[in-house]
């Protein structure tokens, strides 16, 4: 008799951007049954503030913000938990931004727009699937 | 003072912002250049203040009935006044914040103000602006480029 594969324990997730639209987006679009979206931010300094409550395992996060911006923000949760997983998904399209975001701690970048599937696709990556 | 390829840019990021976000293509008309006269505001306008090595705004401005269309296209439920003003903020962030892949990073974008038809001076503009005028389905929009 073959065992039963045990289930993966689900990865909490947080989602920030200052766009309800965006929010709302990421949260239908995403379909990975890994993860679970215990909770959203709607700047850099709420997603802190929220991030010490709910300790996500995996976040998305929106670089242009009101109060704190997205960079700002890696650095503060990465202190808080070192191996949060952290894709960005900003419209800042130039190669420079993507880069200091990787070096400040994120561990992928998603370009707006995108569909569905490069959602997917970027949070299966970023999860290691 | 914009020239024609950077005003190409700002097409190209209009086309593929629509492909990609609502799965339906726009056709971009000839832009046209508007002098000392800001383009007209339609029901909403999402407001983008560039600074850095570049100074002026970049807005997009659509119909109501254009957004909450586009909302729809994109699997919203709620197309209340609340989403349409953040959708407008959301598109204009959007190709703002794609042109810096030509402009560089020194290209900074402010977050979005929103306008709508009774408070449109925050989209005036002075100078020479370009009017970039979409079709999407129905509707006709406008992205408008006014920068030193």
């Amino acid at each position: 008799m073959s065992a039963v594969p045990k289930p993966r324990q689900q990865m909490r997730m947080m989602i920030v951007d200052d766009s309800n639209v965006m929010r709302r987006r990421i949260e239908r679009s995403q379909q990975n049954d890994q993860l679970e979206v215990v909770g959203t931010a709607v700047n850099g300094l709420d997603a802190v503030t929220k991030f010490k409550q709910l300790m996500p395992d995996v976040m998305t996060l929106d670089l242009t913000m009101p109060e704190m911006d997205g960079i700002e923000c890696v650095e503060h949760v990465i202190k808080i938990k070192p191996d949060v997983l952290i894709l960005v998904v900003s419209a800042l399209a130039d190669k420079a931004t993507a880069v200091e975001a990787i070096e400040k701690g994120a561990n992928g970048f998603l370009c707006k727009p995108f569909t569905d599937d490069q959602l997917n696709e970027a949070l299966a990556e970023l999860i290691g699937e | 003072m914009l020239d024609a390829e950077e005003v190409r840019t700002f097409v190209q990021g209009t086309v593929h912002f629509f492909e990609t976000a609502t799965g339906h293509p726009a056709t971009v008309g000839s832009p046209y250049l508007c002098i000392d006269k800001s383009a007209v505001v339609q029901d909403y306008a999402g407001v983008i203040g560039i600074s850095g090595n570049r100074e002026g705004k970049v807005y997009f401005t659509a119909p109501r009935g254009m957004l909450s269309v586009m909302l729809m296209c994109m699997n919203e439920t709620d197309t209340g006044e609340q989403n349409v003003r953040d959708l407008v903020g959301e598109v204009a962030n959007t190709i703002s914040g794609n042109a810096r892949r030509d402009f560089g990073r020194n290209f900074v974008i402010s977050t979005p103000t929103i306008c709508d038809r009774n408070n449109a001076a925050t989209a005036a503009t002075t100078g020479r602006s370009f009017v970039i005028p979409i079709n999407w389905r129905s509707y006709a929009a406008n992205v408008v480029v006014c920068l030193q």
